[in-house]
């Protein structure tokens, strides 16, 4: 298991360097030089224009740079935006509301994916199920802003409920609408993960054992049903914790969320690479650790799977 | 990237459909009165804002969300009287030149203060020029002091500075400052309404990093706070002894990436004012809104710009452009296609500006398929016999170029198609680079309200905003002759005649002119007064009291 962890660790490595060198390559070849579109329809002044890209370091070749910002990022130093600021302080302004809206939204996606999930397979083949089966073909058919839109024009500008927009993020009555659109994809998908184990599990022989036994109902689906079954779901849950994080970028536009995907929404658009580089480098480490945690809670979760 | 772009289409299509059911209940607020309720002088405006893009020093802010701030901030020495073209002295006691306007003497209004309580003086005004025209100190706006002399000592066009000080900067007394130019400039006076102009305290010098995210001005707010991508806040300055002191008690400055956003929030009135209505509710916000719609023009125009140095424009017969401008329906596209937020340009100067005048394209901006063709015939056609507009996707530029396309289409045979490119920095690269292969689309804002920003500056051989490689000998004389005569008065007449030239030589052709589409909450008291460039006179804005 410790080897097992250790050699994970050491993976990432090299995903780390070819991902940060791929965003970087990725970002110099965007259209346009971004100093000079600072001055927009207006004619640009060639020697600021030049001072500028010497200043931010884009007047030497792509490899020196990437050289210069990795070794830059292992002092801990992200570089700075355009308008001068640290790198670090921009995103650790964005990081914490996204992570307020993705933690939000996935405790919407267990309470309501599970529940009419573990709702529906108990009844498998009633109304119910197929009523659950409908309703989450449907969230899943139709796209994220989709939802988005319609969830805020009926409940912001219709009903007048919940305000439109994001104020503040740390009033989780604001973040609800929009964490509710975040997690309803997912929540759609771990329904009906949740409730086809269910059904299956109906069926196990450790589930006719326990009836025979004469256990109480609220017992079997509680302890023996339930926590076998959701074994891929948390896996499932898991996996979707870093696609929030690098997913909100509608959402967040939508409701104007200033978290991490208007960041790097703003930043694409005036091909910011400090910001750019910055924001995926960390989405990137954060995906990378979570996966090798659901990795390593495997074991725990499951003790006859074993790592070597 | 491509994923997030191809979102918005279709979250545009979708709110459109949204709108549109909307539309049956609209005209919710149509009842309310803006006009009655008494105004709170304490009152505070929230306006929309994108994050500004640099620090908030006044050199420093190209984009209009930057200077949106520092407007209120600071206080130049004059600004322009909205709805006129008239200077009004600000800071300023007065601005006088000299016979042959070269020199500029500058008295200030004595006694006024920054807000951290030291005096503006005369030396406020130099050091900050100077400081700001240093190609070192990597402001934005450093070329608006090229017409002070000795501007090359410190931005020159390669190397490092030979001084910090421009020779045509003279400090007389505390109130008292001369500006020597390299020739001389009769409308210089109207050049110092813009924010670059502005003082800047001692304390600026200091630390012009920190000063950028907490600046100290001279103006009719003091700023309070910069979070982030969240909020800017200014408050009302009480010491301010500028004649216009602010109506209300302050700004908060609120952040927003989408228009749809702002807009869904000054519907619920969670805020004053948006910039402008998304496209997609552009066809009903006058229902949504109400008599709190903003409709109104402001001094900006649109045009598609031949690339001279293109081989299909490299020696065109000027008739041709006419004849191409006159294939253009204005009138319906800018109704039907534009919604109402565009009105039809009849001269190349913008209206609002001084010098403007009605009609000054004549027929060329009429449209008459039978006399374009003839026109095209005559100046021996359009080479190929297709034209393409490039335009850049990532703005609402699609629709338009469509339709103008169409429009040539129809009315005069030659073939036309948009060129879009992905990016505003895209097209800007390619027009940069000289690789339009046709025309392209070009806009401009006014920066001061005389007739030159809006030829001398795009049209001149060596003007810095011209990127289409034309070139008058005769409209570039003309324009010498007009900076240099001893009026105002004079310098634009010779302006107005410098525009027959351009109607006849035909550098580009004028679209239409823009409106700002805005609305405002229930809160504010009366309608938002606007300025000549486009953004609402905030010292002006009134709020309820509740």
């Amino acid at each position: 298991m410790g080897r097992y962890a250790a050699r994970r660790l050491l993976q990432m490595i090299p995903i780390f360097i070819g991902t940060t060198l791929l965003i970087f390559l990725m970002v110099h070849i965007l259209p346009g030089d971004p100093i000079r579109a600072m001055w927009g329809d207006k004619a640009a002044d060639p020697a600021q224009v030049a001072a500028l890209r010497h200043e931010f370091g884009l007047d030497k070749p792509v490899w020196n740079q990437y050289l210069d910002y990795m070794a830059n990022l292992f002092q801990g130093d992200f570089g700075r935006t355009f308008g001068g600021r640290e790198v670090v302080d921009v995103m650790s302004e964005a990081f914490p509301v996204t992570l307020r809206l993705a933690g939000l939204a996935i405790i919407i996606e267990i309470i309501i994916g599970i529940g009419l999930g573990a709702w529906a397979g108990l009844k498998a083949g009633k109304t119910v199920d197929s009523g659950v089966l409908v309703f989450t073909l449907l969230v899943i058919s139709v796209p994220v802003f989709v939802l988005g839109y319609l969830a805020r024009f009926i409940f912001a500008d219709e009903l007048g409920w919940l305000p439109p927009n994001v104020q503040d993020s740390t009033d989780f009555s604001q973040l609800f609408l929009p964490a509710f659109v975040l997690a309803m994809l997912s929540m759609a998908y771990v329904a009906r993960l949740t409730r086809t184990t269910f059904a299956e599990n109906l069926r196990a022989d450790y589930m006719r054992t326990a009836t025979a036994k004469g256990l109480p109902r609220r017992r079997i689906v509680g302890v023996h049903l339930l926590r076998n079954s959701l074994i891929p779901v948390i896996t499932f849950i898991g996996t979707d914790i870093g696609g929030f994080i690098g997913g909100a970028v509608i959402t967040e536009g939508i409701f104007n969320v200033q978290g991490v995907g208007n960041l790097l929404y703003r930043a694409i658009q005036t091909s910011e690479g400090s910001t750019i580089v910055g924001v995926v480098t960390i989405i990137v480490l954060v995906i990378l650790l979570i996966n090798l945690i659901i990795d390593l809670l495997y074991a725990v979760l499951d003790p006859r799977i074993r790592y070597a | 990237m491509r994923g997030a772009k191809s979102a918005k289409w279709v979250a545009c299509a979708i709110t459109v459909t949204l709108a549109a059911t909307a539309c049956g209940g609209g005209g919710s607020d149509s009842s309310d009165d803006m006009n009655k309720g008494k105004a709170d002088p304490k009152g505070i405006v929230t306006a929309q804002l994108s994050e500004p893009q640099n620090p908030l020093q006044p050199a420093n802010a190209k984009e209009s969300q930057g200077s949106r701030v520092l407007r209120t901030v600071f206080s130049g020495l004059v600004d322009y009287k909205p709805g006129s073209t008239e200077l009004e002295n600000i800071n300023a006691e007065s601005v006088k030149p000299n016979k042959d306007s070269s020199v500029w003497t500058i008295k200030l209004k004595p006694g006024w203060k920054f807000h951290d309580g030291t005096t503006v003086t005369a030396k406020s005004y130099v050091d900050s020029w100077n400081w700001s025209a240093n190609v070192a100190n990597n402001q934005t706006n450093s070329s608006w002091f090229a017409d002070i002399k000795g501007y090359e000592d410190v931005h020159p066009e390669k190397g490092k500075p030979k001084s910090d000080k421009m020779s045509g900067l003279k400090v007389v007394d505390e109130n008292t400052f001369t500006v020597t130019l390299n020739s001389p400039v009769s409308y210089f006076a109207y050049k110092l309404g813009y924010d670059v102009w502005a003082p800047l305290p001692e304390a600026f010098f200091k630390d012009p990093k920190a000063f950028g995210q907490k600046p100290i001005g001279n103006g009719p707010y003091k700023f309070v706070s910069w979070d982030h991508n969240k909020l800017i806040k200014v408050r009302k300055f009480d010491g301010y002894k500028g004649p216009n002191a602010a109506k209300n008690g302050g700004i908060d400055f609120k952040n927003y990436t989408k228009a749809d956003a702002a807009y869904s929030d000054l519907r619920s009135n969670n805020l004053d004012w948006i910039e402008q209505v998304p496209t997609t509710a552009l066809t009903n916000y006058k229902q949504d809104l109400g008599p709190r719609a903003i409709d109104q023009e402001y001094s900006a125009v649109q045009s598609i710009v031949p690339a001279f140095y293109s081989k299909q424009f490299k020696d065109i017969d000027p008739k041709v452009i006419q004849g191409l401008s006159m294939a253009i329906d204005r009138d319906t596209i800018t109704k039907k296609v534009l919604h109402g937020t565009r009105t039809p340009a009849d001269s190349f100067v913008a209206r609002g500006v001084l010098g403007h005048k009605d009609g000054a394209l004549g027929d060329v901006a009429k449209f008459d398929p039978a006399k374009a063709k003839a026109l095209i015939k005559e100046g021996g056609g359009v080479p190929g016999n297709k034209i393409s507009i490039q335009f850049n996707a990532d703005q609402d530029h699609k629709p338009w170029v469509d339709a103008v396309c169409n429009s040539i289409r129809k009315s005069v045979d030659v073939e036309c198609v948009g060129d879009s490119k992905p990016t505003f920095q895209a097209d800007l690269n390619a027009r940069d680079n000289k690789q339009v292969k046709s025309m392209y689309r070009g806009g401009w804002v006014l920066d001061y309200p005389v007739n030159s920003n809006f030829m001398r500056d795009l049209y001149g051989s060596k003007a810095a905003g011209n990127t289409s490689g034309f070139s008058n000998k005769k409209f570039d004389d003309l324009s010498t002759k007009a900076d240099k005569a001893a009026t105002l008065d004079e310098t634009v007449k010779l302006y107005q005649e410098a525009e027959q030239i351009l109607v006849k030589e035909m550098p580009a052709i004028p679209l239409w002119f823009y409106k700002v589409n805005s609305g405002q909450s229930t809160n504010i008291l009366g309608k938002i007064p606007y300025g000549q460039d486009g953004d609402p006179i905030f010292t002006d804005v009134q709020v309820k009291q509740k």
